[in-house]
């Protein structure tokens, strides 16, 4: 049944999968194995000193928590309710087109063409200068079509048969939405968001531009501050610094703070939501 | 009642205009791109992109070809796909079709953990482990240079590439497979010659996504090609991408000086490169049906 050759093509197969899986499993092992033994809590709690070359990454750890907040609060709500128009409320118009070409647009655009429109936009046009508020609205503007399609995943999951017997009960449209649809879809809602900020928090070309600090040592007072963020810190730890061999302990530990917190928010996510399904199942 | 009906309509009014802001966000984007781009068109001029070289700070005469940027990120993106194809395509192949159950469970999530590695920790990894490796095994000056780049960007664009064809290659109808084994056509014969015929469309929009990702992507090739600006289709040479040269000369420009103009008209042709990609893959996507 099973000739040579087919053999050899199935083991040629097997092979180029277990080789990506191996890459990957390299890559993370040689950031936790050199990353670990510079770890520690004086690391995670104190600011930099001799531009990164001693000290923390507190600043840095801070700047990206502020980043990724205000991202969240201003994509979530939009995310939500952009989600809600289109699987709810919107028919097959012209207008319902074109927000879904501008939807799909905007997942395609290279991060580094937010960071061009951030600078444009927000830091130049509005004058907010470089400041977490203009870093955190472009991240917004990046991550916003993935909540979108997130949310409306989370909202077509919710039966029909739900919105329909409330509305033969003499609900209206919101009222429906409110009580039958939300409390079902919004932990698919939140955790698709979280997925989304997770890959927010790792990203570095948008706030390069808009609000990433080579070096500041003190935590930002307002959201008017530039702020040091993790993913840029790594950057100018590996590329920038005159001794770059010499701090590599530091460069590995920072990277791996980073890929924990990601790897962090997106497996929690990932868990949660595969709790929920099951607690949902229609 | 009447309050109540008012209510709804607000409600309504306010979710379209949330709605439309996905929309007025990619209107700002051309807006803002164009205003920034236009004042070099007019001022040194559009035949000043066309030069050989990318040289914005100099003594004499300032070079603003985007020849050299051009064929820098043509050269990591072709690299990066002749790697990504194979890969993807036969893993996607192996989860779909040939993986038990309790290994695509493990499979799966375990390929798209490499999507969420923040691209600034692959590019260090490039750095630090891979270019070295690179320079040693071809016994090149350096190992920054196409290839370590294009290396590093096959492994951010493969999981999307998998998990895009491996959707395709699922939702080919079953009745397909089960005409070809009742022939008497072997498991691998199907899969070969039926199954992933049928997909082939799912897998040729899944590997325009996936160099739409590489084209765009910044950090990784900032860090590990070379960033010199030469008009080059050789991997084993150093290279500066469109993207890279954004990043890493916006920081130095002034406000509405010509080179400032001029990266914004690098931006205008990245925008537009990836654009085109993007709408090419789901236009076939949605031609065959397989939009998810």
């Amino acid at each position: 049944m099973n000739n040579p050759g087919e053999r050899l093509t199935y083991l040629g197969l097997r092979l180029a999968t277990y080789g990506v899986v191996l890459v990957i499993g390299y890559i993370l092992a040689d950031i936790i194995w050199h990353g670990i033994p510079a770890l520690n809590w004086a690391f995670l709690s104190t600011p930099p000193q001799q531009s990164g070359g001693a000290g923390g990454i507190l600043p840095a750890i801070v700047g990206t928590f502020y980043l990724v907040s205000g991202t969240l609060l201003v994509a979530l709500p939009l995310g939500i309710g952009g989600a809600l128009y289109l699987s709810e409320y919107a028919t097959r118009n012209r207008l319902t087109m074109a927000i879904r070409l501008a939807i799909s647009t905007l997942a395609g655009v290279p991060s580094i063409v937010f960071g061009l429109f951030g600078l444009g936009l927000f830091v130049i046009f509005c004058n907010f200068g470089a400041s977490i508020l203009a870093g955190a609205l472009t991240l917004a503007c990046m991550v916003l079509p993935t909540i979108i399609v997130a949310c409306e995943e989370a909202l077509l999951a919710v039966p029909q048969g739900l919105r329909s017997s409330s509305l033969a009960l003499g609900a209206t449209k919101w009222q429906t939405i409110r009580t039958n649809v939300l409390p079902y879809s919004l932990p698919g809602m939140l955790t698709g968001t979280i997925l989304a900020i997770g890959r927010a928090a790792g990203e570095t070309a948008p706030i390069l531009l808009t609000a990433a600090a080579f070096f500041l040592p003190r935590l930002p007072g307002s959201i008017f501050d530039q702020v040091m963020a993790l993913p840029y810190h790594l950057y100018i730890l590996a590329t920038q610094h005159p001794e770059a061999e010499k701090v590599r302990p530091m460069q590995y530990a920072t990277a791996l703070v980073l890929l924990l917190l990601v790897l962090g928010i997106t497996m929690g996510a990932t868990i949660l939501r595969s709790k929920f399904r099951k607690k949902y199942r229609w | 009642m009447a309050q109540r009906q008012w209510q709804e309509k607000a409600i309504h009014l306010t979710l379209v205009a949330m709605a439309t802001t996905s929309l007025l966000v990619v209107a700002l984007i051309f807006l803002f791109l164009g205003k920034e781009a236009i004042p070099f068109l007019q001022e040194p001029g559009i035949a000043r992109l066309l030069d050989r070289q990318w040289m914005p700070v100099s003594f004499q005469l300032e070079h603003f070809g985007l020849l050299p940027l051009l064929s820098g990120s043509l050269v990591v993106t072709l690299t990066a796909t002749l790697i990504t194809v194979p890969f993807s395509v036969m893993a996607a192949i192996y989860i779909a079709e040939i993986a038990r159950p309790l290994e695509r469970e493990f499979l799966k999530p375990f390929i798209e953990l490499l999507a969420s590695i923040p691209s600034v920790v692959l590019g260090f990894f490039g750095l630090v482990v891979l270019a070295p490796l690179v320079k040693g095994l071809f016994g090149l000056p350096s190992g920054l240079n196409g290839l370590t780049g294009g290396l590093l960007l096959a492994l951010m664009a493969i999981p999307t590439v998998i998990s895009i064809s491996e959707d395709a290659i699922m939702s080919v109808p079953r009745h397909l497979k089960q005409a070809s084994l009742a022939l008497g056509a072997s498991e691998l014969q199907t899969i070969l010659k039926v199954t992933v015929p049928a997909a082939l469309p799912g897998i040729i929009a899944a590997i325009m996504l996936g160099m739409g990702r590489i084209v765009g992507e910044t950090m990784v090739v900032m860090m590990v090609t070379g960033n010199a600006a030469l008009v080059t289709l050789n991997p084993f040479q150093s290279v500066r991408t469109m993207t890279a040269t954004i990043a890493a000369e916006m920081g130095e420009v002034s406000f509405g000086s010509v080179h400032y103009s001029a990266l914004f008209c690098v931006g205008v042709v990245l925008m537009l490169v990836t654009f085109v990609l993007n709408l090419g893959a789901q236009r076939v996507l949605k031609r065959y049906g397989m939009m998810s």
